[in-house]
């Protein structure tokens, strides 16, 4: 007995990282998930490792064409959806005056734009579902400021806005959406700026990065029938970081 | 089935309402809980009908003897304490701030503050002694928002916050992680006893924009993540669960 049963799962961004762990431990909890992301091989073979419950599809975030079809896909492979992930996102880091306005667009597309696509492009299927529940993937830096990382950080606080205004809006139809902020976490993403985990590390109160499977525990509570009550709000897992 | 298998916990204000919901559902999951509170008769039947795994014990959770009594007790029956839960709590009469007794500002301070650093403070010792553990301090969403005529309250569970937030630093080192968990307007008795009955369907739909107020156990789920290993890398952070009453 799996805490997703019969729930259909859309996870972007899920070749590795936060989200291939989000896949596994949903796959594991009895989910059928659609699992997308712009790294096809790295997809294909997880989605292959984990058996027929289990689908990768090409998918850019940002293009709105992409998004209808990975739905459409979804349903067809599984079902209605019941579950949405958006957790694609890319890093971006240096000073401001370096950063081009494409570089910064790039990273609004993505990390912002592709979680309103994401919500828009569900929202069909969970109404017929009955229901759903929408995470969003910020950041601590969806709540906190740090110096040179302008556009991601103008994105992950967007993300955070953008979870409220929809929970809002889509609580008549018993959609939930909520927002977790990870801290920092052993995942390509981190370990490729070496230089900042030397500078975060020794701040973090629990003394190491975070495991990419204590995301997706979060994920899983929020996904999960156990907390239907929850709607709007900010789930902090970040070993203590914005304690201080 | 197994969440907390073998996990101590020790649960205030267990007998009725949320504190209740969570000692269930921790015994389901295989956690052997100490349930304290006041009302004895309550708290007695509810530990008998959850099996060996539960006890009860009578523990004003404003007195630091009954403190010591409670930390002495669960160690005793349970080998130690890797989950404490400061779940007792009252509300005050909603009143104008001219027609709030002092010492009603402070009767509510004693039950709702002091005894998280009471408890804090008591437990301390034997969850360092015990390993990994967590601490998990019910809060309200009148720690996160204000409302008119309730500043004992919302005074109180601002202060929750704050004292979570203390003791997350402080206690990172050993392992032991400090959350605190904000409900929304939860069906339990303490609500029932705020709003008159005629009034009571107009309130429940408005009470969030999920058009309902929560059940205990959905706040229960809440507090059984935080206390598992689930959670392993959150501390210091606030968990509400409030249907969306506080995105506005
Ligand atoms: N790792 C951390 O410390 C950390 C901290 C806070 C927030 N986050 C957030 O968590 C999420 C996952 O991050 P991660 O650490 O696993 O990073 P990662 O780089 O390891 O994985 C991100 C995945 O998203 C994919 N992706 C990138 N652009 C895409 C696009 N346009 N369309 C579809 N997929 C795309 C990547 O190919 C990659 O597989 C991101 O939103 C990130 O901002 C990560
Ligand atoms: N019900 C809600 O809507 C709601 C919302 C937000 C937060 N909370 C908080 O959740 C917690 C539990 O509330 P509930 O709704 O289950 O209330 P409840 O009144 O049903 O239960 C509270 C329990 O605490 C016990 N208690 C009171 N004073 C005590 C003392 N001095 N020593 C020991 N035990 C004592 C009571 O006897 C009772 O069994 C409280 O801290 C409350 O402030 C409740």
């Amino acid at each position: 007995m799996g805490k997703l049963d019969n729930k259909v799962a859309i996870v972007t961004g899920g070749s590795r990282g936060l989200g291939e762990a989000t896949v596994r431990l949903f796959a594991r909890e009895g989910a059928k998930v659609l699992l997308t992301d712009v790294l096809d091989v790295e997809g294909e073979a997880l989605a292959a490792a984990l058996g027929a419950n289990v689908r990768f599809m090409h998918h850019d975030v940002s293009k709105e064409a992409e998004w209808q079809s990975v739905v459409a896909a979804a349903e067809s492979a599984f079902g209605l959806v019941s579950v949405l992930v958006n957790n694609a996102g890319i890093a971006q880091s240096g000073p401001m005056e370096t950063l081009s306005e494409s570089e910064y667009s790039r990273v609004i597309a993505i990390n912002q734009t592709g979680v309103f696509l994401g919500m828009k492009s569900v929202l069909a299927s969970m109404r017929r579902t009955g229901g759903g529940s929408i995470i969003n993937v910020s950041s601590i830096y969806g709540l906190r400021g740090s110096p040179q990382t302008i556009a991601y950080t103008a994105s992950k606080f967007a993300v955070a806005g953008m979870t409220k205004a929809a929970a809002m809006e889509l609580a008549p139809d018993r959609i939930r959406v909520n927002s977790i902020h990870p801290g920092f976490f052993a995942t390509p993403m981190a370990l490729g700026n070496q230089a900042v985990v030397d500078t975060v590390l020794p701040l973090v109160p629990a003394g190491r990065l975070g495991d990419p499977d204590e995301i997706a525990q979060m994920a899983l509570l929020l996904a999960s029938d156990d907390m239907k009550y929850a709607t709007g709000a900010e789930f902090v897992v970040d070993g203590g970081f914005t304690t201080y | 089935m197994d969440r907390m298998k073998g996990r101590v916990a020790l649960i205030t204000g267990a007998a009725r309402g949320i504190g209740a919901a969570t000692a269930r559902r921790f015994v389901e999951e295989g956690a052997l809980v100490l349930l304290t509170d006041l009302l004895d008769a309550e708290g007695e039947a509810l530990a008998r009908s959850l099996g060996a795994n539960a006890r009860y014990l009578h523990h004003d959770v404003t007195r630091a003897e009954d403190w010591a009594r409670a930390t002495e007790t669960v160690t005793t029956a349970f080998g130690g304490l890797n989950v404490l839960v400061n779940n007792a709590g009252i509300l005050a009469a909603q009143t104008p701030i001219e027609q709030t007794e002092e010492s009603d500002f402070r009767r509510v301070m004693d039950v709702n503050v002091v005894s998280v650093f009471l408890g804090m403070k008591a437990a301390a010792p034997a969850m360092k002694a015990s390993g990994p553990g967590a601490i998990i301090n019910l809060s309200s969403v009148a720690g996160i928002i204000g409302t008119a005529n309730t500043a004992a309250y919302t005074a109180s569970k601002f202060a929750v916050r704050g004292l979570t937030k203390s003791l997350a630093m402080e206690l990172a080192e050993f392992g032991i992680r400090v959350n605190s968990v904000h409900p929304g307007y939860v069906d339990t008795k303490m609500i029932a006893d705020m709003i008159p009955a005629e009034h009571a369907e107009a309130f429940r739909s408005s009470a969030s924009p999920l058009g309902r107020l929560a059940r205990p156990i959905e706040i229960a789920n809440m507090v059984l993540f935080l206390a598992s290993e689930e959670s392993s890398y959150a501390t210091g952070s606030e968990f509400i669960v409030d249907g969306g009453f506080t995105c506005h």
